[in-house]
């Protein structure tokens, strides 16, 4: 199982998720932003960071890098692609998820764990059924996820709302924390399940998405949010 | 041509940077309310006429400049 994680000038969490890939066993390959193809992994990972100095909009300028045309080709194939942090913001700006991330409501970079409410089973959450709390960190100023209330409620009527915080920290709409695009293979959030893979960190609930990255990479591509 | 592009956040769209800035001006008493900040961006856009200028820069607007779910863009070419 080969995991591709995508570096861009100003990522910074790349080294841990590429770490806490291989704690779950399977091997990081390291792409670069400037790639024209994916080396043939399995699965992406977007990590977390300030692409291109979060210019612009945060996301904005790396959804539009080289490497994004071979994303995209990987999502539309149905393969797998989890974005965190950064990567939730990237996804959004290619429009490979829907909404948009904002400045969080209160204006202040926000840097703690926080209790996520899981909305439903789902293979991304291996293991973990609706009404779940996963206690992962977050550490953003840009979190504030927005989707008008049309697109909300279709989302939560495909099922693409997996995860919601148990108290909101950034003003998120519906504290919608984690979604999946419309097929179900592409998912992000702002929380980083990289950093809770440990016990000595704290948590180890962010191997919970983690290993759903994995589990989706061996399944069959399908439309899975009919799982 | 030089080209301007105006981005602001759509209405009803709620803009916390608008909304510090209003509450900084209250406080030193001017009589301001309902502050929305956004971005201006100056171009110099290689085109024949003023209209192609437009045509083109509305594009980068669209496209790079603004994100249209929260964002909304004016265009103004130099004469």
């Amino acid at each position: 199982m080969r995991v591709g994680v995508i570096s861009y000038p100003g990522a910074c969490d790349d080294r841990d998720a590429a770490r806490a890939v291989s704690l779950l066993g399977a091997e990081p390959v390291r792409l670069w932003h400037g790639d024209a193809d994916l080396g043939g992994v399995d699965a992406v990972i977007i990590p977390g960071g300030f692409s291109y100095g979060d210019h612009l909009r945060p996301g904005a300028l790396a959804a539009l890098s080289p490497v994004m045309s071979a994303v995209r080709e990987h999502a539309a194939a149905g393969r797998p692609v989890l974005g965190i942090c950064n990567g939730f913001q990237v996804l959004t700006e290619a429009r490979l998820l829907p909404g948009v991330l904002r400045p969080n409501a209160s204006l202040k970079f926000v840097c703690h764990d926080v209790g996520l409410l899981v909305e439903r089973g789902s293979p991304w959450l291996p293991g973990a059924s609706a009404g779940d709390v996963l206690t992962i960190p977050i550490k953003h100023h840009d979190g504030c996820w927005f989707a008008d209330q049309a697109t909300l409620s279709e989302m939560e009527v495909n099922g693409q709302v997996l995860l919601r915080y148990a108290d909101n920290p950034n003003g998120s709409v519906g504290s919608v924390a984690c979604v999946t695009n419309e097929a179900g293979n592409v998912a992000a959030l702002m929380p980083h399940p990289e950093h809770a893979v440990e016990h000595l960190i704290g948590s180890t609930d962010g191997r919970v998405l983690l290993q759903g990255l994995l589990d989706l990479a061996q399944a069959p591509a399908h439309r899975l949010t009919s799982v | 041509m030089r080209v301007t592009v105006l981005v602001r956040p759509r209405d009803g769209i709620l803009d916390p940077q608008g909304e510090a800035v209003r509450r900084s001006l209250a406080g030193l008493g001017y009589p301001a309310s309902d502050v929305r900040a956004g971005k201006v961006f100056d171009l110099q856009v290689e085109a024949g006429d003023a209209e192609s200028a437009r045509r083109i820069a509305g594009e980068i607007a669209e496209k790079v400049l603004s994100n249209p779910l929260i964002e909304q863009y004016q265009v103004e070419v130099e004469a």
